[in-house]
Formats: structure tokens, C-alpha cells, sequence
């Protein structure tokens, strides 16, 4: 802990799949309000110019072969930090979704946590208000879940804003799930049983440029069908070198 | 010869023929040639000896010889599609690790490129 002297090298990692026309102004606001830190794009396989418009806006730029979904984009992008001797990891969405302004609050909780949630719903006025009726059962089960596992109350497991610090992304590099709700449910659980400590930090989110939430009941279902496989499974999956690997 | 025979030996004839043209052509690993064998061995042996499926099904418990055939051959093929589904589980996983490799690489060929020569070159891909 004595690299804490000096300040912590923290690397935005953004996982962005034909996202043109939203990439470059994210970085530009993340540069504008967080100048210290570095911005990695992981271009997962796009097909439209998010590359060039991530280079062209300043973020390093990491481009893979093909698309790998949110899961591989993030491993790739954990490994990254994890080689170059990053201390901190962020997780945003290149859809602007995600407001930068509030990453250094949910900087300022690395003291006392080893992964932070940005979480919407946070408080109790708003409670999944914007969801439809049986998404919301979906992501109020997820929640419950995590709150139990974690020890702490999570109100938004499933986003995908997050802080992880050297321990947290050491373990990602080696254990980040490709799967449905992986990169954000399961990654969860395979933290806290490796026996990170989760935390929340209330933050608002804006909605997507593009609006792609689903909201027939159909589609809601077979959220709440996936979702609940995904848990399960996250649940006795076994995660072999994980202990091993944090404890060092 | 009894038609059943005739199947049997006509089956095992045509597994053998492609197992030995895609082992010829290194379109199949050893390991996989060596399990067909054994089916087209297999074949063979309740083509010719009716008297050992008889025997077996006698063993089981079963009162139609051709219904154990049936029971065996189905397991067996749901055995196979699993394993195959886990091979490529572990391929999609290695690919899934080449990539997130390659594109590490890339981006330190990429930036070592940079280091060399300042001027900013456009992006080639």
C-alpha cells in the first residue's frame, strides 16, 4: 500500500461497439473532467469508424478482430491495465450514458472497497421507476441476490460503471465471463466470492443517445429467463485460481 | 445374406471409406478417427454375429434386440454432440484469448510505430 503516496494511475477502459457517433464525445468529456486520467477504447469489432474517431479524439485505441461482447472487450481491457502497471481501472460505456463527472466520487471509495458501482437507483424515491413491470422484477431479483452476497445494499447490478482497483483487476484479467449479464452479474459474484469487498456510489444516468431498451414484455421476459440462468450459474460456477490469485 | 447384413456391412464400409479419405487429407485428429472406428467395428460386429445383440439385449432386459440397438445408438450420439459442444466451448474460449492477445499486441505495435516516427501517420488499417 505505499504506492498510495503518490497518486494512483487510473486508466478509463471504454468498450464500444459501433458506437461513431457517441465515442468521441465521451472521451472528450472524460478528458475535460477527469485530465489525469488515461482513456483506453476497446473497439470490439466494429464495423463503422469507432477506431478512428476514438484515435482521432485521443484515446488509445485497442481494436479486436471481431466482436466479443462487452465481456472479452473488458478482459482485454483489464489485461491491458493489469501489464502496464495501472492501479485503478473505470468502466464506461461509450454510449454517453455514463456521466464522467462522477467518477471521482466513486474514486474517492477505493479506501474502502475493491470494485465500486456507479448505481442508479440508489434512492428509494425513484426505485426502478423507469423500468417496465417484469424487467424490474428481473433486476429487483438480481439486486436482492448481490445485496445478500455482498453484505451491502446494490440497487444496480447490471451497470456497467464501475471502478476496480489493482486487486479487482487482477482477477478480471484472468476471470472476466464472456456470457449473457457476464461482464456485469457474474463478474460481480466472482468478486465477492473471491472476497473483494463491492461497494455502490449513487450516480445519475443519462438516457442512451440510441434508444435501444427494450420494452415488450416478450423481450422483458426472456431478460428475466437469461437473467436467472446467468445467476445460477455465476453462482456454482467454479472460478479455479481466483482465490489463489487475490490472496497473493 | 440377410438384408440386415447387408446394412451393417454397408454402413461400416462407408464410415471406414471417410474416416481413411480425412485422415488421408488431415481433415480429422487421431483422436476423433480412432472413436468412428470403433462404431464402424461396432457395426460390423452386429451386422455379422445377430446372435451378440440377441445376447445382450437378453443381459439388459430388453425384449426387442433392435430397441437396445436403438437405446445404445442414441446414447452414444448424445454423448458425442456433448462432448463436441464442450470442445467448442474450450475452442471459442482459446479464440476469445487469442483475440484479446492479438489486439493488445496490435495496439503496442501500433504505439512502438508511434515512438519511432513522430509524424502522424495515418491509420492504416
Amino acid at each position: 500500500m505505499s504506492e498510495l503516496s503518490q497518486a494512483p494511475r487510473v486508466l478509463v477502459i471504454i468498450p464500444a461497439w459501433n458506437e461513431e457517433g457517441s465515442v468521441a464525445e465521451t472521451i472528450a468529456e472524460i478528458r475535460a473532467t477527469n485530465p489525469t486520467v488515461d482513456v483506453l477504447v476497446i473497439d470490439d469489432g466494429s464495423t463503422d469508424r469507432t477506431a478512428a474517431r476514438a484515435a482521432q479524439a485521443g484515446a488509445l485505441v485497442c481494436s479486436l478482430p471481431f466482436n466479443l461482447g462487452v465481456g472479452g472487450a473488458m478482459r482485454t481491457g483489464f489485461l491491458y491495465a493489469e501489464r502496464n502497471g495501472y492501479d485503478v481501472a473505470v468502466q464506461i460505456d461509450a454510449d454517453g450514458q455514463h456521466d464522467p463527472r462522477f467518477v471521482p466520487a466513486l474514486l474517492s471509495r477505493l479506501g474502502e472497497a475493491d470494485v465500486i458501482i456507479g448505481a442508479r437507483f440508489a434512492d428509494k424515491d425513484h426505485s426502478y421507476k423507469a423500468q417496465s413491470g417484469i424487467r424490474r422484477v428481473a433486476m429487483m431479483m438480481l439486486a436482492k441476490v448481490l445485496t445478500w452476497m455482498a453484505g451491502t445494499t446494490l440497487t444496480d447490478v447490471t451497470s456497467g460503471f464501475r471502478v476496480a482497483n489493482a486487486r479487482a483487476l487482477r482477477l478480471f484479467a484472468m476471470h472476466y465471463p464472456a456470457d449473457y449479464l457476464g461482464d456485469t452479474v457474474e463478474s460481480l459474484v466472482i468478486a465477492i466470492r473471491a472476497g473483494l469487498v463491492v461497494r455502490q456510489e449513487p450516480v445519475e444516468m443519462r438516457p442512451r443517445q440510441a434508444g435501444q431498451a427494450s420494452q415488450s414484455s416478450i423481450r422483458a421476459a426472456l431478460y428475466l429467463a437469461r437473467a436467472c440462468v446467468a445467476l445460477v450459474l455465476a453462482l456454482v460456477r467454479k472460478w479455479p485460481e481466483a482465490n489463489a490469485e487475490v490472496g497473493s | 445374406m440377410n438384408p440386415s447384413v447387408v446394412l451393417g456391412i454397408i454402413g461400416s464400409a462407408v464410415i471406414m471409406v471417410v474416416l481413411f479419405e480425412m485422415l488421408r487429407r488431415q481433415r480429422l485428429r487421431e483422436k476423433y478417427a480412432v472413436l468412428w472406428f470403433l462404431v464402424a467395428v461396432a457395426a460390423l460386429v452386429v451386422a455379422f454375429v445377430p446372435g451378440a445383440l440377441r445376447g445382450a439385449a437378453d443381459v439388459v432386459g430388453v425384449e426387442v434386440p433392435a430397441n437396445l440397438l436403438f437405446f445404445a445408438a442414441s446414447m452414444f450420439l448424445m454423448v458425442i454432440s456433448l462432448q463436441h459442444s464442450h470442445e467448442l466451448s474450450r475452442l471459442e474460449e482459446k479464440t476469445r484469448t487469442l483475440a484479446e492477445e492479438l489486439a493488445l499486441l496490435r495496439l503496442d505495435v501500433d504505439r512502438a510505430r508511434g515512438a519511432e516516427n513522430p509524424a502522424p501517420g495515418p491509420a492504416d488499417d
